[in-house]
């Protein structure tokens, strides 16, 4: 279990090069609890990787705490047997081996040898590509080292930046795969993303920052629930007026409307306006969709911690 | 915007939390182990480390080719080889330590030992380890350079070099890496702390000589307070108690306050 408390992370308005008094990380709290996977959603520079770094002891902290089963994690005598992190999987040396990178993470956490060609095996490195230098990974082959890293422990708890990012749709299935059962074993998975979609087929919560702050945080059925109806219709038109008889206000999406109303209600006016239906379902996401649009389209900033 | 955090109702967890477990700690040797194999597992390290070798041993051969006859001793071969070595360890020190900001590895270094303390004592520790080895395989390659120059020249074979003149020249080139070592901790970037290196071992000598040249105050407090001078009688075996003093009082301007603010910013900053 991650339990983070009121964390606060600014910078200084003297800082070299940085924006003056900026505030990465606003008052987040949030929790992510064994055998779920939790999904940290934002915008690019929203706050995500600064508040991983800071989970981990990489980054301190300005005000408020960040636990891993009420301990601080630079409190763990061993942190790798029970937290794996992949922050950055471009952040190893190029001139080491895919292996060596592994050996390394094996002898540092006293771990028996065979958990190097375990892990490597569970991420599908052959050992012919565990022998080529790190220069030469493409970043799906860099993410799979990363959470072989992460995993070479054994631990109970994953916290995972952007892990998704390079890995092709079958890496991006495999990985789903893992984590969900390394979640059901009870494990604890924090994971970030800045794609909407990566976050829906994975987590079970989601936790959505932006500006540093969190916006919205549940598990993943009540955020994508309550968000309305999506319909489509040739007479867009009338089924509006019928629904604003009705007394449900509605909005124009291309080739249909979106309404705060069910579809049940939605599919009884229709039915009472005579207006053919083309498509009528619950706007899945729409709603979180729309947030994270919001979220997006002020990202005008430059020099944001990522 | 307004925050809409929704409250779980019910959480389907689908297995019991998995349990805190005995945990083995980390002990110094294996973080030393890790942090000497992490200076040569790569093909810049590995090279490194060969050309203290290949050095010395062309140093020797030039030794032998280039110096007079009557020349040829331990002496000789000993400050031959201490130039090659005087730049290559240090060098060795300040990439075991910037290596982990330039190349980013501390992000995961940190991750699996989050006292940073630790981790460079431990490459601390590393660096005078593989000084201390590396003068000693230049010991033998001199020595076998003596034996062979003095056939070569004809000459009788001169061991002028004591057990303790060696053990200076050891120091002088361990004090040389923590330098380098300082560099790296202060400035956490390969090229800076390279070029910084060279500014301290190649410039500095000779501008504060300079400056004792023109002004005599300074004159009679140079041993005081330069390191290289101090640290340069080390090769000369004439130590004396005087010299040590300087050697002590020089290095806390030069290697102990610097290291130490160095210290203080690696436990403090951020690592990205």
């Amino acid at each position: 279990m991650i339990t983070v408390e009121s964390l606060t992370r600014t910078y200084p308005s003297t800082g070299s090069g940085r924006r003056g008094g900026f505030t990465a990380v606003d008052d987040v709290t949030f929790t992510a609890r064994p055998g779920r996977v939790t999904g940290f959603l934002g915008p690019n520079g929203a706050g995500k990787s600064t508040t991983m770094r800071i989970m981990v002891g990489l980054t301190p902290a300005t005000s408020g705490s960040a636990l891993i089963d009420g301990v601080r994690f630079v409190d763990l005598t061993n942190p790798g047997h029970e937290v794996g992190v992949l922050l950055d999987a471009s952040a190893q040396h190029a001139g080491r081996t895919g292996r060596e990178i592994l050996t390394i993470a094996q002898r540092t956490m006293g771990l028996p040898k065979g958990r190097v060609d375990e892990m490597l095996d569970l991420v599908s490195l052959t050992p012919l590509e565990a022998g080529r230098r790190v220069r030469n990974y493409s970043l799906g082959m860099r993410q799979r080292l990363g959470i072989a890293a992460a995993l070479i422990g054994d631990p109970r708890v994953l916290i995972l930046d952007e892990p998704a990012n390079g890995l092709d749709p079958a890496g991006i299935r495999w990985m789903r795969d893992l984590l969900r059962d390394f979640a059901q074993r009870g494990g604890t998975v924090l994971l970030s993303s800045h794609l909407l979609h990566e976050i829906e087929v994975i987590a079970d919560d989601i936790v959505v920052i932006g500006h540093g702050r969190i916006v919205a945080q549940g598990t993943k059925a009540e955020l994508l629930a309550g968000a309305g109806t999506l319909v489509r219709t040739p007479d867009a038109e009338v089924l509006g007026q019928a629904l604003a008889a009705a007394g449900v206000s509605c909005s124009a999406v291309d080739g249909g409307l979106r309404t705060d109303a069910t579809p049940d209600l939605v599919g009884r006016v229709a039915l009472g306006a005579g207006v053919p239906l083309t498509e009528l379902r619950s706007g899945d996401g729409a709603g979180l969709e729309d947030m994270f649009l919001e979220l997006t389209s002020d990202t005008q900033r430059e020099g944001a911690a990522a | 915007m307004t925050a809409t955090t929704v409250q779980p109702t019910t959480l389907p967890t689908t297995a019991a939390p998995r349990e805190r477990r005995a945990v083995p700690p980390i002990g110094m040797g294996r973080i030393v182990g890790v942090e000497l194999r992490k200076m040569f597992d790569t093909r810049a390290g590995f090279w490194m480390l060969m050309s203290i070798a290949i050095l010395s041993v062309l140093a020797t051969g030039a030794a032998i080719l280039f110096a007079p006859d009557a020349d040829i001793d331990f002496q000789l071969f000993a400050s031959a080889i201490g130039i090659p070595m005087s730049i290559i360890l240090p060098m060795i020190a300040i990439l075991s330590v910037t290596g982990e900001y330039t190349q980013r590895t501390g992000l995961t270094t940190y991750t699996m030992i989050p006292r940073r303390g630790r981790t460079i004592a431990a490459k601390a520790i590393s660096a005078v380890l593989v000084g201390v080895v590396s003068m000693f395989v230049a010991l033998v390659v001199g020595a076998l350079g003596n034996v062979v120059g003095s056939a070569i020249a004809g000459v009788d074979t001169t061991w002028n070099v004591s057990v303790s003149e060696f053990a200076g020249i050891v120091l002088a080139q361990v004090l040389g890496m923590t330098v380098g070592f300082m560099l790296g901790v202060l400035l956490r970037s390969s090229a800076a702390a390279i070029v910084a290196y060279f500014v301290y071992s190649l410039v500095l000598p000779s501008l504060l000589m300079l400056l004792a040249g023109a002004q005599s105050w300074f004159a009679d407090l140079q041993p005081w307070v330069d390191f290289n001078y101090a640290s340069s009688r080390l090769y000369d075996g004439t130590m004396t108690g005087e010299y040590w003093a300087q050697l002590g009082t020089s290095s806390v301007v030069w290697l102990v306050a610097p290291l130490a603010v160095g210290l203080a910013l690696v436990m403090r900053s951020e690592v990205k």
